[in-house]
């Protein structure tokens, strides 16, 4: 332990520990700042290590420090090991910093809540789960942080334990995690078993000669991990837990379900990028899927009413960009994706939460209305964020959409019907995004006189986390503005070349050959068209609102098959859950009960049913057991004397 | 001349008197008896046959089951007149508590 | 003097302890349970003295002790201990105090039978996990059964007469086979060398033909499968675990169990290598059913005892997998998973007997909310929970993986289904978990229900405290076994028919798959191969 790493991952740690052993006995103040404390130590060290990195060589930018090793049975052999590299640099400054903002909002929003010594605990421990799960340098280490987040997520979704529905929500978000570990681990198998190591770096190194690339190994130990990934990051098919997850709290919902461990699937993609390359199959589908759910649960944000779950699905939707851009090979423009999503989801959600707050726990954006003038900061900010999500040139959202756009478009392994739907859904997400504005802060006042009047603009200790995402959402995007623009070099994607060098040999792809003017052709085109749908929302949520009905009336078996969101999770409950619940059953009444005890206890009543006829031998008369014993003894003494049978020698 | 074969006739007899007295008497005490006489055949049919090969062991085995006679004598009759103190007879027909 | 007496001590002195018991008027229930207490924990500090000073690294039998006892037959006083007895008497001792100090408040009813039969039932164990003779096993394997029966039988629940003539009945039908089996042997090995002789060592060299090998293997098995127990021998588990009072079913899950799991280590798999290698498929499907079918039948259960009976035939099945994986990771996990069943699961179904003494039922239906009313019980079920789904950092991660890996490695097939049952794991402990815990207090009666005394707090902290601590550092119980593990899979090695079966593990790891790739793929597959067999000279591959 000779870096700062390990504190970086300790203090949340140090932080979980007061604030759990000590529930109760802390001020709200104290825990606070207890909680939020323990996080800003660990920015500010994150921020040193991004320093002592950046000072090193561009090749050579790789600190690793090994705790002591965790466990070694015969070849298998695990360390407790942090690895900083440019890839995990930017993501722990994402997560510390992101959520060190998330932890102040807390403060705050969770002001009356009786349980917040227990929320910083749950809060902090997810940091340090998290710092884990990105530092780690090897693939167990990474499932330790990626199981760790899984369950902190379960106790935050469900930290108003009193409501079934919550709790309900967090046991699934667990299980259809479950699903995907069960994907990580066999994943893990397979690379073990093939390389001889679950170290990063080694696996890296020796992929090339350890696979044929194309191979099935290969696809079928990178579709294992996809499968990991897509129940951790909400894709389809397991991208059903996270529109539930939003029972959880709101800061919860920013830090959790849109910022930070939702994306670590894109993080497992890029950190083992040298091994999908190398499985065309598995690109397909990771960028298939990825483009899938984009488009999916685009269409299903469109008329969602409550003001989280449209920003869910709009989580879910962005999240299968970055896979888009990972199944292309864009492994940068995805992290990119990821950093600014960061930003302007968790403001969004932020925001959100500042509204539902100001709206005495409203939710509902169809009672909500004209909240901009009680609500200005939180206005501006949102709106902000909106426009970022929507890639308004200039604007961290433009830089990194576009950059998956095109990806899609001109990379080796892109496609202009990637492309396409990738653009189709940016319509799709500015349309709602404007919808979500409209129907929040403009318009008429639709909610009732008591939560009108106690309509207020949320403290500071929220408001300035919202400040500071905004300018984040503005401007963080502009490290990695492409060369298009300036003619200089994508600093975001230069800074990560030598993570992702290995997978670009093994992909020999060179610079794409595309045309400038392509590439400011299709810009032009995205941009043309969000403007539309900008206006189209406008149209329908502020200008003329009949129109949505007469819409919603003249194709009802759409709006029904939207709003009740493709009907999957009911799909899911008749043709999964409840046969194996029935199975269950059956195996266990019919199966355990009748069948296996039923021919054991047969086997015990025939027994005793031979007794009860046996037994009225017994009929407790001296005489008659005598007399039974005399002819018995005369008997066989007779019959060996006729036998032959002599006496003595 | 009486011989060893009459020794074992008589055995025999004593042996054959006390399993008739055993499987037709009803009374505790005499069927105690008639295991006692059968016993004495039995000791009786030993010390005839260790004449007849001139060998001791016969000798030996009646001591010991004369021994043994006796403390089952003093069990028996023991465990006799407990019962006839709890449940006032001595018939064996009267105990069958111990059937099905 | 503590190298040779040491092992004689930890066996007899709870039989000291339970005899003394006898000396205490029975009405004098606060010394009774001075006594019984006192006993237990001597004997957990003597077994922690073994732990300390047991070598690391040492393949031979450690302490031994060995007196003929009745030499015409071959039978002799023979005890020693391996990595793996030491790990099981460690956890049995320290289970079995955490039992006896559970049992404070809750044993009103002969109170000095109670603790006779547990220091009685504690000495029967320990025989089991040092003996040495088979002779002196199958004494301590039969003595262990009596105390169990009148602990069920006396201080059980409604249905408990049934509950312990099931499990007495069941456990005699496979002790009397092994008996069979046993003088077999005995004679078998008599015949081959003129040596008559009971002690295990020696009968690990006995040469059977491979049909004789096999039918006695199969009534060891047998033996040992009820007690595990295996897929579908398990029906008498869920019945005595119910119906047992708290303690007893803290020593039925934790060590009870284990004795059918370490059996199949001890005898079946080194003595009958040939025969082990021949059944290896058979008992890695029965453990597989054995992992599913317990995960979805626990997961319909109604009362959490039985929920917690059936999850222990789910994980005890990935014991099993892990053992005829028949390699290095797999039983190491196997063992480890042995330690980490009796912690978590002891932990649960004290949990479960905590809240059974303040509401007196344990239906799933009858709680709800106690995450309000009772916080600390509620963490540590929590964390009781977590454990047993094998979340990692807690013991119960390390063990399944391990398992999972070895058994990955045996047949990719194996590794996919069985790692199914860490999904279903997830979802009946969670669900279990949601509707005792979380949610709104339903039933009035456990409004004012009260938090966890102290002395509660105290019974279930040491097992939080292992459970975090083999799941941090597995690497001490590791390293503990390893010798022990290694020869065994030496000797299993050894079998005739072992190189055939092994070719697929050592060369081809992925045999299925990696069938119709190119030839790159195959060269791949060596340097995956020789990473595998590096175990023989066992440096780590990086």
């Amino acid at each position: 332990m000779n870096t700062v790493l390990p504190l970086i991952v300790l203090f949340p740690l140090v932080g979980f520990l007061i604030n759990f052993l000590l529930a109760g006995k802390l001020s709200r103040k104290l825990v606070g700042i207890i909680g939020s404390g323990t996080v800003l130590i660990s920015f500010l060290l994150s921020i040193k290590a991004f320093l002592d990195l950046t000072a090193l060589p561009a090749d050579a930018r790789i600190i690793s420090d090994t705790l002591y090793n965790w466990m070694a049975v015969e070849g298998f052999s695990v360390d407790v090991s942090f690895l900083l590299d440019p890839l995990s640099a930017i993501m722990i400054l994402v997560v510390t910093g992101v959520g060190f903002l998330i932890h102040v909002y807390s403060i705050g929003y969770m002001a009356h809540d009786e349980g917040v010594g227990r929320f910083f605990a749950y809060l902090n421990l997810f940091m340090f789960s998290m710092l884990t799960l990105v530092l780690a340098s090897n693939f167990l280490l990474m499932f330790v942080g990626w199981e760790g987040v899984g369950l902190c997520s379960y106790l935050l979704i469900g930290f108003w334990f009193e409501r079934d529905s919550a709790t309900e929500a967090g046991k699934k978000a667990f299980v259809v995690n479950r699903i995907g570990d069960f994907g990580f681990l066999l994943g893990m198998f397979i690379i073990f078993w093939n390389v001889g190591s679950l170290d990063f770096q080694t696996v890296t190194a020796l992929a090339p000669s350890a696979f044929a690339i194309g191979g099935t190994v290969i696809t079928a130990a990178t579709l294992l991990l996809f499968l990991g990934a897509t129940g951790k990051s909400a894709q389809i098919p397991l991208y059903v837990w996270l529109p539930d997850a939003m029972e959880g709290p709101t800061p919860v919902s920013a830090l959790i379900h849109a910022a930070t461990m939702v994306t670590a699937g894109v993080y497992m993609l890029a950190r083992s990028s040298a091994l999908f390359v190398m499985a065309p199959t598995t690109m397909m589908v990771v960028a298939v899927i990825g483009a899938a759910t984009a488009l999916f649960a685009a269409t299903i944000a469109l008329f969602q009413n409550d003001i989280k779950r449209v920003l869910a699905y709009s989580t879910v939707s962005q999240l299968g960009y970055m896979f888009m851009a990972c199944g292309v090979a864009a492994f940068g423009a995805g992290v990119f994706h990821l950093m600014t999503h960061a930003f302007f989801k968790a403001l969004l959600f932020l925001g959100a939460g500042s509204v539902i707050h100001g709206m005495s726990d409203e939710q509902d954006m169809r009672k909500m209305g004209g909240l901009k003038k009680y609500m200005p900061v939180t206005f501006i900010t949102m709106l902000i964020a909106t426009l970022a999500i929507s890639g308004l040139p200039g604007i961290s959202g433009f830089f990194s959409k576009d950059e998956i756009l095109w990806q899609a478009f001109s990379s080796d392994l892109g496609h202009p019907a990637l492309w396409f739907i990738g653009m189709i859904t940016a319509l799709l997400t500015t349309f709602y995004m404007f919808r979500l504005i409209f129907m929040t802060f403009f318009g008429k006042e639709r909610m009732d006189e008591k939560t009108k009047s106690h309509l207020h603009e949320s403290p500071k200790v929220m408001t300035i986390p919202l400040i500071v995402l905004a300018i984040l959402s503005i401007a963080g995007g502009w490290i990695g503005i492409p060369k298009l623009f300036f003619g200089a070099t994508n600093f975001f994607e230069h800074w990560l070349e030598p993570v992702f060098a290995p997978a670009q040999r093994i992909l020999h792809s060179s610079e794409a050959h595309h045309a400038a003017s392509t590439e400011w052709g299709l810009m032009a085109i995205t941009v043309t068209l969000s403007l539309g749908a900008f206006a189209l929302a406008l149209r329908f949520y502020l200008k003329k609102p009949e129109t949505v009905t007469r819409l919603r009336e003249s194709f009802p078996g759409v709006h029904r098959l939207l709003y009740g969101k493709y009907f999957i999770d009911e799909i899911y409950d008749r043709l999964i859950i409840r046969p194996l619940h029935f199975f269950s059953i059956f195996l266990w009444k019919i199966v355990d009960v009748l069948l296996i005890d039923g021919l054991i206890n047969g086997g015990a009543f025939l027994v005793g049913g031979v007794s009860r006829v046996m037994r009225y031998a017994q009929s407790g008369r001296l005489t008659s057991y005598v007399t039974v014993f005399t002819v018995g003894v005369a008997l066989i003494t007779g019959v060996m004397l006729l036998l032959g049978y002599s006496i003595g020698n | 001349m009486i011989g060893a074969e009459h020794f074992l006739i008589v055995s025999a007899i004593l042996f054959a008197v006390g399993v008739t007295g055993a499987l037709i008497s009803r009374n505790l005490i005499m069927i105690f008896m008639a295991v006692e006489i059968m016993l004495n055949a039995a000791n009786l049919a030993f010390i005839a046959f260790a004449r007849i090969h001139g060998d001791m062991s016969g000798h030996v085995i009646v001591f010991l089951t004369l021994t043994v006679a006796a403390a089952e004598a003093a069990v028996g009759l023991g465990l006799i007149m407990t019962l006839y103190r709890r449940r006032g007879s001595v018939d064996a027909s009267k105990f069958n508590i111990m059937k099905w | 003097m503590f190298e040779s007496q040491i092992l004689t001590w930890l066996t007899f002195f709870p039989l000291v302890g339970a005899f003394a018991l006898l000396l205490i008027n029975k009405e004098n229930v606060q010394a009774i349970k001075l006594v019984a207490i006192a006993t237990a924990g001597v004997e957990l500090l003597l077994s922690l003295a073994l732990y300390g000073s047991f070598q690391v690294g040492v393949t031979r039998m450690q302490f031994e002790v060995n007196i003929p006892w009745v030499s015409q037959f071959g039978i002799n006083y023979h005890l020693g201990i391996d990595g793996l007895s030491l790990l099981l008497i460690v956890m049995t001792t320290i289970l079995t105090f955490l039992a006896i100090l559970s049992s404070w408040h809750s044993i009103t009813k002969s109170v000095r039978g109670y603790y006779f039969s547990m220091l009685f039932l504690l000495s029967g164990m320990i025989g089991v996990f040092v003996a040495l003779d088979l002779f002196v096993f199958y004494v301590f394997w039969e003595v262990m059964l009596v105390p169990m029966y009148f602990l069920i039988g006396i201080w059980g629940g409604p249905k408990r007469i049934y509950a312990s003539i099931k499990f007495v009945l069941f456990t005699m039908f496979g002790s009397l086979l092994m008996l069979v089996a046993l003088l077999y042997l005995y004679f078998a090995y008599q015949s081959q060398t003129g040596v008559a002789t009971f002690d295990l060592i020696a009968l690990y060299s006995v040469n059977l033909p491979f049909g004789a090998q096999s039918w006695v293997f199969l009534a060891f098995a047998l033996a040992f499968a009820i007690k595990v127990p295996i897929w579908p021998l398990h029906t008498w588990l869920p019945d005595a675990h119910v119906q047992a009072p708290t303690a007893g079913s803290v020593i039925l899950a934790g060590v009870l169990l284990k004795m059918g799991t370490y059996g199949f280590l001890r005898i079946c798999l080194p003595m009958f290598p040939e025969a082990t290698i021949h059944y290896a498929p058979l008992m890695v499907t029965l453990a597989i059913i054995g992992i599913i079918y317990g995960a979805l039948v626990a997961m319909v259960q109604k009362d959490i005892k039985s929920l917690v009976a059936f999850s222990s035939v789910s994980h005890l099945g990935f014991v099993m997998l892990g053992m005829f994986a028949l390699n290095t990771q797999g039983l190491e996990g196997a063992v480890l998973q042995m330690i980490n069943h009796g912690i978590s699961t002891g932990a649960l179904f004290l949990i479960v007997g905590m809240i059974y003494e303040r509401r007196h039922t344990r239906m799933i239906a009858d709680f709800g909310g106690l995450a309000k009313v009772m916080p600390v019980f509620a963490t540590f079920f929590l964390i009781a929970t977590l454990s047993s789904i094998g979340l990692p950092l807690t013991n119960g991660f390390v063990g399944e993986f391990m398992i999972l890996l070895g058994a990955f490695k045996a047949n990719w097939i194996y590794g996919t289904l069985a790692a199914t049952g860490v999904i279903l794991a997830a979802i009946y402990m969670l669900w279990m978990f949601q509707r005792v815990v979380w949610g709104k207090v339903t039933h009035k009666e456990n409004e004012n229900l009260t938090d966890l005394t102290t002395l509660e707090k105290a019974v279930l902290i040491p097992l939080v405290v292992l459970i975090f601590w083999i799941g941090l550092a597995p690497n001490a119980m590791f390293k503990r076994m390893e010798p022990a593990v290694a020869n065994i899979l030496h000797i299993v090695r050894q079998a005739d028919n072992a190189p055939e079966f092994f070719r697929a593990q050592d060369e081809k790891v992925f045999p299925t798959l990696a069938g119709n790739v190119s030839k790159q793929e195959n060269i791949a597959v060596t340097v995956g191969g020789t990473a595998v067999t590096q175990g023989t000279d066992n440096h780590s591959p990086k």
